[in-house]
């Protein structure tokens, strides 16, 4: 026999819970292990900003001395936090984009097959992609200790808990869009739509005070960015300080994506039931 | 519950998309230990009702039972009875087979120690204890598959659905998935609901449910149905329960 008679039991318990999220993420650490490129390009793209945009910016731009800084800054610095809060753009993104790509191969299918309640499945998958992009942000901070950005070393422990709720919401948006989205061809000009728009419309790349004297208009849509409360939350927190507003906005922005995506993937409620037939439309 | 309930109910179910009736008020039960065919041609409402089953879709209008239990109502103990083998592949193919196996327990809350014992025997019942540790990518069409229908027992579901799990397999392959269904509803008593538009895969004494168009044409003990239709074979039979000048162009 390699089945058993009984029929399965109807309730789980608080052990399979601990059990089934930690094998979405083991798998989540299994294929990103697999995926060097993915992880090498992870890196290097916010090398790039760092090493080649920056340095040629460097003399064209000056800072006053904003919070948390209390000092001159070199430009690398400033952009060290807007380049963190990217990598967890792109991971949230590519993650989401592994979801479609995984709806339609059916692996998103045998997730949903799991009698644990959806809205928990979905959240162990965010768990999982945030812990992905936490990884990739760190290794980002050890090579960039090397080219002189050494924000204070308790400044890298107080970070991670603002690293973890931006990835949560960046990833909570990426599986929303996922969700909208029906085949991963769509998926390239959501990308074009949403990561270049919020990566340049935030203070990733200039404080916001220059924003304003250039465009009072672009100053608003910055403001109304949650990816520039997610980078100010990442820019505070590496010098030990909460900033309460990018704190606030960016955690209501996770709460209100996460509860779209749950509320998305939900088959009573949500969008992927009022699309075609079964089979990407066959 | 007094008396065993259906291994699978459904009653009263239909699904539009948009405008267009996918499927008709279906209603057939699969009696526990029973090997149901589910037949039909492509576009019939199969994997609609794969869909609505699996719960990927939400079922609008009827019921689905698993063991009694509402699909609607209570999903989760629903889908811990449900074992399903999809017709496109579900396996990550960069992952071992073994990984895919221990992903899937966990799925459903098994631990570590006990995936890697469960692993164990159904790899060596679909004979590929021995690649356990390969990519899912190395393997065949056809262990691919074997791999699939092993993997959706490894939670002991009391159900097993199969969405055309024969679709792209050379004869031999086809043979040997077949006969590891039967097996199991012999020997070990599960239930099975076979998707097909293939005729030859029918046995006799399995259960039939003609699906056409959405609608249920026919069900029933394939002998039976032979005989009511006066056809001298189950393709013959099929073909006069949907109509000769439907089937026409589909064979």
């Amino acid at each position: 026999m390699v089945t058993t008679g009984e029929p399965a039991p109807r309730h789980l318990t608080f052990g399979a819970y601990l059990i089934c999220l930690q094998g979405v993420i083991w798998r989540e650490g299994l294929r990103f292990l697999h995926q060097r490129e993915r992880f090498v390009s992870a890196l290097v793209r916010p090398l790039v900003w760092l090493f080649i945009f920056a340095a040629g910016f460097r003399q064209t731009l000056g800072f006053s001395i904003i919070p948390p800084y209390d000092t001159y800054i070199l430009y690398e610095v400033y952009i060290t936090p807007g380049l963190m809060a990217m990598i967890q753009l792109f991971n949230g993104m590519q993650s989401s984009l592994s979801m479609v790509y995984d709806r339609e191969m059916g692996n998103m299918r045998v997730l949903l097959l799991s009698p644990f309640p959806r809205a928990f499945l979905l959240f162990g998958k965010l768990i999982a992609g945030t812990l992905v992009s936490v990884l990739q942000v760190y290794a980002y901070l050890v090579v960039a200790w090397f080219w002189d950005i050494q924000p204070p070393p308790f400044g890298l422990l107080t970070v991670l808990p603002a690293l973890l709720l931006v990835g949560l919401m960046l990833g909570a948006l990426g599986m929303l869009l996922s969700s909208l989205v029906k085949q991963l061809e769509n998926f390239s000009g959501i990308m074009n739509f949403v990561i270049f728009p919020m990566f340049f419309a935030s203070s990733a790349l200039y404080p916001l005070w220059r924003v304003q004297e250039g465009s009072p208009a672009l100053y608003y849509v910055c403001q109304a960015n949650p990816f520039t409360h997610a980078v100010e939350l990442i820019r505070f927190a590496l010098y030990g300080q909460i900033n309460w507003i990018a704190l606030t906005v960016t955690g209501a922005c996770a709460f209100v994506f996460m509860a779209g995506a749950i509320l998305a993937y939900d088959p009573s409620r949500g969008l992927m039931a009022l699309r075609g037939a079964p089979g990407a439309g066959n | 519950m007094s008396e065993t309930p259906p291994a699978l109910e459904i009653f009263g179910v239909s699904h539009r998309y948009g405008a267009r009736l996918a499927l008709d008020d279906v209603s057939f039960c699969v009696a526990p230990g029973a090997f149901c065919v589910l037949l039909g041609l492509n576009g019939a409402g199969k994997s609609t009702l794969f869909s609505l089953i699996t719960r990927l879709f939400a079922l609008r209008q009827g019921t689905i039972k698993v063991l009694g239990r509402d699909l609607s109502q209570d999903p989760g103990a629903a889908l811990a009875a449900l074992g399903v083998v999809f017709q496109s592949r579900t396996l990550d193919l960069d992952l071992s087979v073994a990984q895919n196996f221990y992903y899937h327990a966990a799925l459903h809350g098994i631990g570590r120690k006990e995936a890697a014992r469960r692993t164990g025997e159904l790899l060596a019942a679909v004979n590929l204890a021995d690649r356990a540790k390969d990519k899912v990518r190395a393997l065949s069409g056809g262990q691919m598959r074997r791999v699939e229908i092993a993997r959706a027992l490894l939670h002991h579901p009391r159900l097993l659905v199969l969405d055309e799990p024969t679709v792209g397999l050379d004869i031999g392959a086809r043979a040997d998935i077949l006969k590891l269904a039967r097996g199991l509803v012999a020997q070990e008593g599960v239930s099975v609901l076979w998707a097909t538009h293939l005729t030859d895969e029918i046995d006799p004494g399995d259960d039939v449910a003609v699906l056409h168009k959405g609608r249920l044409r026919a069900h029933g003990v394939a002998a039976e149905l032979r005989e009511k239709t006066g056809a001298a074979d189950m393709k013959a039979a099929f073909i006069a329960l949907i109509g000769a000048e439907e089937a026409g162009g589909a064979w």
